[in-house]
């Protein structure tokens, strides 16, 4: 049985929608009830961060809406009528059709009403999103195989293109900032990044490049595995799994090296520009180390964070490794499915050598609840979403929202990727605990 | 006489657990293009037909509205029984919570709200044993003081049998547990969700008056702030704004008020004529106090029903001197100015009429749906016929929230402002570079003040429409050109 949640972190497949919308040019066509594509752009677009609807989001996504006609005689002939009314007045350069809870449901074959505007030539796929398949970064990995699948075709090797699938868009406030971190630390390394969602990125022509790159990079904790396996068993194209968000002097250095010998770019430029980078962290690192310090008698000392197993990691060690703090108790809401579990574990028993933390695997806000009233003693850092602000208050924590649902922050680029972001997220957290004590 | 007071003291349980759908019960429709003088008149005749669109984008579905209003009862959780993607509104309605909390001194709190989380194993076996699970979670966790249990499409079509559940659950919890039922798919009319949610709270919370407070007035809103008072106190009357941020007790004795009147009468239409048909409790018909003439009708209205007749006449015509100067320069200042309304009915119609006692001319109107009638079935209460005596045959159309129609209408009135109701339509107007004026706090316009603190906010958004200046330089819209030149309401079909 899944687990019944108290102020959900996740939401259900259906989500993927918000990748689409992610894609320059992408249109979703959203096949399910009147709500669905409202809800789902409201929890993860709208009142996470209030990214927004986008170009082809919020109010402009394409829904069947089916009502009590199409779930009673089926939704298949609204389905054709949806989609040939899309073609026209929607202008985009890729369409992907999601269904959801009802038109599974009642057994809508989607599959095969969307392959046959295929045939026409018409960039356009299906993607199997029924609500109760699972959650959104699940829906988010259905929705770039979906496309892979249908509208990808094999291309000749070039080489240093560099494939990156790391934040699940929207679900992930800072996808987009993320992004635009990796892509000019990959340049830098002299390597070419395929980016495929947020500004700039190329849209379609990006994704028909897919097939062409030197290896597929997937940045995350197992967001993102079954596309790389996806490409390599279509393409044969090589993957690096990176599972620990690379923020911060020490984890960024450690994952650019590792990219640097699998992609064979260990070259001196590369190396220059690593130094680089790190020069210009340790020098604000150096200027901030009189308030830590200074500050770290009366600050609180140990952290806890409700998040992704991505962020998770990443942020324990920074906070661990780099700025002294001792976690508490950690808890990875992401639903991370069981082959990756015992590997998140590892990380966490071992953040520095000597230092561990418990974790617990939970999206429900009554166990994280219940856990934290057990395990704490003095005031600790949450770093979590906006469900954890009542929690944080009873235990006297100092709370910063890097999660989702966040609606007490406006996220528009920033990053909590690489050396700055590393920087950023500090910045943001002592800026939010000195409100907190003054 | 113990025995009769416990049980005078239950809440009469004669209504079933299911609405009937708005496109049934009120002859509602979501596709219309013509005048306002058209609707009104086809409606009252009993003609109006729906129109289905052979294109649509996402509405907004009666799990969203149900959930909204009863996730802000402060004392009560709400488990929506369905997948997690369900949940997508929880965290709007917490901001929602807690902003409201903060603009009433109440301690700031996170919504309570739990999902039960569906997946594929639930459909296929059935999950009524976990919606029992999680309402004795939400039990352990808040020890509320009723639990609300809403549907979803999936555990609609899947065919919960929620009912034996949950007899079973209050049986052995002590405390009212109503299943709402608002599967999203059972209307297209997305205001029937709020429908369910008050036939949820008058089936199982409302009891029948032990006393009576006459005084007290149940006004049916959203989350605005209480300008209901300023109406209200100088009669001697005292608004109970329900149902957001009240509590489950507060709840219990809705039946003792001297009357209900609303903020919008499409929100509270079933509820209003629940509580006067089963309790008694009188309905103000008249449409709600928005702009001079209908807030002089709703306040003579109110009189009436409460005995105040007799100092109604001065109040009005006091109040309508203290705004005399000011609204006389916001006149002028909007004299010829073109506004357009993009709203649900009837809040939308109370927007037209405020907008043009501030001298703005309509240029047209977009409403989401249309009711024919309302449940009260009394045609006085028409708020459109009220709003358009002066615009009778302007541009008005029925669009339930579609952006692309909403797009191509503006792109050819070219209006001076646009005042727009629901998330996420803003930006496409905004887009075309026309300011976008979002109506948040919907009681601001309320009653002859209302007028004044209105119009200021307005000449604000009309002092710097940077960002739609902006946003038309620098972003587009994901139209073509081809559906520009279309006439905008070239989807809308014939009959459904």
């Amino acid at each position: 049985m899944s687990e019944i949640l108290q102020h959900p972190r996740n939401l259900c497949a259906l989500g993927g929608q918000q990748s689409v919308v992610a894609i320059e040019r992408a249109v979703p066509i959203v096949h399910a009830g009147p709500g669905c594509g409202f809800k789902l752009h409201t929890g993860l677009g709208s009142y996470n961060g209030f990214q927004g609807g986008s170009y082809s989001g919020g109010a402009a996504i394409v829904s069947t809406n089916t009502g009590e006609k199409e779930v009673v005689f089926g939704g298949e002939a609204r389905l054709r009528s949806v989609i040939d009314g899309a073609l026209k007045v929607m202008n985009g350069d890729l369409f992907v059709v999601l269904s959801g809870c009802t038109s599974e449901l009642v057994g809508d074959d989607t599959e095969h009403i969307v392959s046959e505007y295929r045939q026409r030539g018409i960039p356009i796929v299906y993607a199997a999103t029924g609500g109760f398949r699972g959650n959104n970064i699940i829906g988010h990995e259905i929705v770039a195989n979906a496309i892979i699948d249908q509208l990808l075709e094999r291309k000749d090797i070039v080489p240093g293109v560099v494939n990156v699938w790391s934040g699940v868009p929207y679900q992930d406030a800072f996808w987009a900032g993320n992004l635009a971190s990796i892509r000019e630390l990959l340049t830098g390394l002299g390597l070419k990044p395929n980016i495929l969602f947020g500004p700039n990125s190329g849209g379609l022509e990006a994704w028909r490049q897919v097939p062409a790159a030197q290896f597929n990079l997937v940045l995350s904790s197992w967001a993102g595995v079954s596309i790389a396996r996806n490409l390599n068993q279509r393409f044969g194209t090589p993957w690096l799994h990176c599972p620990t968000l690379p923020i911060g002097g020490i984890e960024t250095s450690r994952f650019l090296r590792e990219v640097q010998k699998f992609a064979k770019v260990d070259t001196a430029a590369s190396t220059d520009f690593v130094q680089a980078q790190e020069a210009s962290f340790n020098y604000f690192f150096e200027r901030a180390a009189d308030f830590f310090l200074e500050f770290r008698w009366d600050m609180p000392g140990h952290f806890v964070t409700i998040a992704d197993s991505f962020y998770g990691i990443g942020v324990s060690r920074l906070l661990t490794n780099e700025f002294g703090l001792l976690p508490l108790h950690q808890f990875v809401t992401d639903d991370p499915p069981d082959e990756f579990r015992s590997s998140i574990e590892d990380d966490f028993a071992q953040i520095a050598p000597g230092i561990s933390s418990n974790v617990t695997f939970t999206s429900d806000s009554g166990k994280v609840n219940e856990v934290l009233r057990e395990v704490t003693s003095a005031p600790p850092i949450i770093l979590g979403s906006v469900w954890d602000r009542d929690i944080a208050q009873e235990v006297g924590g100092c709370h910063l929202s890097i999660a989702a649902p966040m609606t007490d922050r406006l996220i528009t680029s920033c990053s909590y990727l690489g050396y700055n972001g590393g920087l950023r997220l500090i910045e943001d957290l002592y800026s939010s605990i000195l409100t907190f004590v003054q | 006489m113990t025995t009769e007071t416990r049980v005078a003291s239950e809440p009469i349980e004669r209504r079933s657990p299911g609405v009937t759908i708005r496109e049934r019960r009120l002859g509602s429709i979501t596709g219309y293009s013509g005048t306002p003088e058209e609707l009104v008149q086809i409606s009252l005749a009993g003609q109006l037909q729906e129109r289905e669109r052979s294109f649509t984008q996402a509405g907004t579905c009666s799990s969203f509205c149900a959930t909204l209003q009863l996730s802000l009862i402060q004392d009560a959780v709400v488990i929506n029984h369905a997948p997690a993607g369900c949940a997508g509104d929880f965290s709007m309605f917490n901001l929602y919570n807690r902003y409201g909390q903060g603009k009433r001194s109440l301690t700031r709190t996170s919504s309570r709200l739990i999902t039960t989380n569906l997946n594929e194993q639930d459909t296929i076996f059935g999950a009524t044993e976990k919606m029992s699970e999680a309402i004795h979670k939400a039990y352990r966790t808040y020890h509320p003081r009723a639990i609300f249990v809403t549907a979803s499409c999936a555990s609609g079509i899947i065919g919960e049998d929620l009912e034996s559940a949950i007899e079973q659950a209050e049986e052995d919890l002590g405390i009212p547990i109503a299943s709402v039922n608002c599967e999203g798919f059972r209307s297209q009319v997305w205001a029937t969700g709020w429908d369910a949610a008050y036939n949820a709270i008058l089936r199982k919370i409302v009891r029948p008056a032990k006393r009576k407070r006459p005084e007290s007035i149940n006004i049916i809103t959203f989350i605005g702030e209480d300008y209901f008072s300023e109406l209200l106190r100088p009669l001697g009357l005292v608004p109970d704004l329900i149902v957001p941020f009240t509590k489950v007790e507060q709840l219990e004795r809705l039946s003792e008020a001297g009357a209900t009147a609303q903020m919008c009468s499409t929100l509270g239409t079933y509820f209003a004529a629940g509580l006067e048909k089963e309790y008694g409790v009188p309905e103000i018909k008249a449409p709600p106090p928005y702009g001079l003439n209908s807030t002089d009708a709703w306040l003579r209205e109110l009189a009436h029903v409460t005995g105040k007749n007799d100092i109604v006449e001065q109040f009005i015509s006091a109040e309508r001197n203290a705004i005399r100067r000011e609204l006389e320069d916001l006149k002028e200042r909007f004299a010829g100015v073109k506004a357009f309304v993009a709203a649900g009915p009837s809040h939308g119609h109370s927007s037209m009429e405020v907008l043009q006692d501030l001298g703005f001319e309509l240029a047209g109107s977009c409403m989401f749906h249309h009711d024919a009638k309302l449940d009260h079935g009394n045609p006085a209460g028409d708020t459109l016929k009220a709003a358009t005596t002066r615009s009778r045959k302007i541009p008005y159309s029925i669009c339930n929230k579609q952006a692309f129609e909403l797009v191509n209408v503006l792109s050819r009135l070219r209006p001076d402002i646009v005042i727009v109701r629901h998330p996420s339509l803003a930006v496409s107007v905004a887009k075309l570079g026309i300011p976008a004026c979002f109506v948040d706090d919907e009681h601001l316009a309320l009653g002859y003040r209302g007028l004044i603190r209105y119009g200021r906010k307005i000449a604000d958004w009309f002092r710097n429409p940077a960002i739609e200046r902006n946003l038309a330089r620098n972003s587009s819209l994901p139209y073509t050109r081809w559906w520009l030149e279309q006439q905008p309401f070239s989807m809308l079909g014939g009959e459904a």
